[in-house]
């Protein structure tokens, strides 16, 4: 019988059964961040432990950045005191470290697989649930909390218990305007978002293996917003050509014997699965949230769920249109917007930008929208305007920042304020998660932001292709 | 090697939160995220919530000074900060119950030594029902025979096997225990063809 790449991977990387029945797992990778590290490291220090694999241990800067001045010390002191802890920490450990000063800083979910830290078969952990991103490589990673930054840092192992396997299949094609985030979208309202407790996403079908590096990203980032902690794509060669020539990949010969280990890591044919869902990629269209959780989405042709339409959590709908303010019944498009938001480690990488900038070429920006271009890393920036982006989306009426978390969830001056509603490649339409308590988000692919930022209100995007 | 304390009951008062899918963000606003310790957490617990709706539990003073959470389902979603459990521990819950909880809330807590257990659903609306009559009802939380019980009431409780030996025998900080075999870890990482240079 054959294996998944979950079970290869979590067995090469057993160091043993702990007495509790947990499984003592060795983590190739570790990034670290400034918001979940300060304590952990604090713990160490009182411990009297040094960090056990300093060379698998790699830091950024991200959600405290300030996109518009970033100037030492910070305007904010207290996200100063975050980044000044994090320089003593990993200047103390001897960790890499890619601060604002070097040109490599960004989202950790970004720099991870541009540096080509993030490769297949490896473990990856950091304090931050959208880790399940690098799975998009064939990596099995996990989203931590501080007490488990501390014990990675401290002996570059977690205790934890095995994962089941769901196989999540997406075949035919998707058509023009219908991105990965739509697919998302779509899996996590088909399969709610605590379906994949428990699990870890596989997903596979004609419609993933088409799929760009950057566009797997989109998808496996969000599997945590389904539940599952992780979410997987096999290497392929798209996988491999994305790695060649990356700062910390292998290379020459290691590259080629690398590339067949990747290979032999993917799931065979015959691998037994815990359960397996597929759906069709040609029925999926722009996806759109209505509510305030990520399962909340419909397509952009469809009406606002009715709360007491049969088959349908009363409560839960309720609450959410009292939140937005959306009436049941009533089409998403035309909902108004007041603010557009590109950016965060589910869209902010070129690809993204790209797709959103053909959109916006030549059009101005809604006068009653503020609209935010913000790239999920130093190299997205720069590769962007040497494409010349950054023009398309300033002569629009974009403002073009530096890269970080941004408006995802506001730990810096970008944020909601009051009412407002944004339309955000972001991941997450939590109240008050844009940090306005009453701030409200619908999220949706780039491009469909591009859109929106455009018409002022929510727009299907494939009328503007 | 122990690096925490066995957790064998705990026992006092209950607080209600209902609704499904509370998410970390609810629990404690990112904003509050921006500090280098988890001190003072606990007065910012459901800060935003307690603003937005009238008669939140945890601005209750009947239930101020509650141990024991009931929670609905799939509790503590979304994002993987700590600072979740930090701040209701902070804020004086010793124990969860609810329907379910994600993944890594339930992870983080254990890591803390707050335990969350799940309960049937019956079982947590009576429960809840409960304390929301009589705030003044004590509750024992045995984490040895996973049972909750209040005169008149016996609940019986689900944690995962793992979960349950790491808070009986006081690993459930396991910084210790993966510490104390260092070669074993050595070795596995020296096996990997990544780790070994391909």
């Amino acid at each position: 019988m054959g294996q998944t790449l979950l079970q290869k991977v979590w067995d090469l990387h057993t160091v043993r059964r702990l007495p509790t029945g947990q499984t003592q797992l060795f983590i190739g990778l570790h990034l670290i961040h400034e918001v979940t590290t300060p304590q952990a490291f604090d713990m160490l220090r009182h411990r009297g432990v040094k960090v056990a694999f300093p060379e698998h241990t790699y830091a950024t800067v991200d959600h405290i950045v300030p996109t518009l001045d970033q100037q030492r010390p910070f305007s904010d002191a207290l996200a100063e005191q975050m980044l000044a802890a994090l320089e003593r920490n990993v200047k103390e450990h001897g960790i890499q470290f890619s601060d604002l000063n070097t040109n490599s800083q960004g989202i950790v979910h970004v720099i991870g697989p541009e540096l080509g830290l993030t490769q297949p078969g490896i473990t990856i952990a950091c304090g931050d649930s959208h880790t399940s991103t690098h799975g998009a490589f064939g990596a099995i990673a996990f989203g931590i909390g501080t007490s488990q930054v501390r014990d990675v840092l401290a002996s570059q192992c977690l205790a934890i218990d095995p994962l089941k396997v769901r196989r999540v299949s997406v075949d035919g094609a998707l058509s023009s305007g219908v991105y990965a985030k739509d697919v998302i979208l779509e899996i996590i309202a088909r399969l709610g978002v605590k379906g994949g407790v428990g699990f870890a996403y596989e997903y596979a079908g004609s419609v993933v293996d088409n799929m760009s590096m950057e566009e797997r990203m989109t998808m496996c980032n969000m599997s945590i917003e389904g539940g599952a902690r992780i979410g997987y794509v096999n290497p392929d060669d798209t996988t491999f050509s994305y790695l060649e020539n990356r700062p910390f990949g292998p290379a020459g010969d290691a590259f080629n014997h690398a590339k067949t280990w990747w290979r032999s890591m993917a799931s065979d044919a015959d691998a037994m699965y815990d359960d397996e869902v597929a759906l069709s990629g040609n029925d999926i269209e722009p996806r759109v949230t209505w509510g305030i959780n990520p399962g909340q989405s419909i397509g952009i042709s469809e009406q606002i769920p009715n709360p007491n339409s049969p088959d349908i959590e009363t409560d839960a709908v309720q609450e959410a249109l009292d939140f937005m303010e959306l009436s049941a019944g009533a089409p998403i498009a035309g909902t108004k917007i007041d603010v557009a938001f590109i950016g965060s480690c589910t869209n902010s990488r070129l690809s993204d930008l790209r797709e959103a900038a053909r959109i916006v070429q030549g059009h101005k920006v809604a006068s009653h929208v503020k609209a935010l271009a913000v790239p999920g890393s130093k190299k997205v920036r720069e590769a962007a305007e040497q494409e010349g982006l950054h023009e398309i989306f300033q002569d629009a009426g974009f403002e073009w920042r530096a890269a970080g978390c941004s408006m995802c969830l506001a730990m810096n001056p970008d944020r909601l304020h009051g009412r407002e509603i944004c339309a955000s490649s972001s991941n997450r339409n939590f109240k008050g998660r844009q940090g306005s308590p009453t701030g409200r988000t619908l999220l949706m692919s780039p491009a469909m932001v591009a859109a929106a930022a455009l018409n002022g209100h929510v727009t299907d995007v494939r009328q503007m292709l | 090697m122990t690096n925490g304390q066995q957790i064998r009951n705990v026992q006092g008062t209950g607080i209600p939160l209902r609704g499904n899918n509370i998410d970390t963000d609810r629990i404690i606003p990112a904003r509050f995220l921006k500090a280098i310790t988890f001190e003072g957490l606990g007065d910012h617990a459901f800060e935003d919530d307690r603003k937005l709706m009238a008669g939140h539990p945890f601005s209750n003073p009947a239930f101020s000074h509650a141990t024991v959470l009931f929670v609905n389902d799939n509790f503590g979603s979304g994002s993987s900060r700590e600072h979740a459990p930090q701040a209701l521990k902070r804020w004086g819950i010793g124990a969860c119950i609810g329907e379910s909880f994600s993944e890594i809330f339930l992870g983080n807590a254990t890591t803390i030594g707050l335990p969350c257990a799940t309960a049937a659903v019956g079982d947590v609306e009576t429960l809840m029902a409960l304390v929301e009559h009589a705030p003044e009802t004590s509750f024992l939380f045995n984490v040895e025979t996973l049972t909750l019980t209040t005169a008149g009431h016996v609940a019986e409780l689900h944690m995962p096997a793992a979960v349950r030996e790491a808070l009986l025998t006081g690993q459930w900080d396991a910084t210790g225990l993966l510490l104390d075999n260092f070669d074993e870890v050595r070795r596995t990482a020296s096996a990997l063809p990544y780790i070994r240079g391909f």
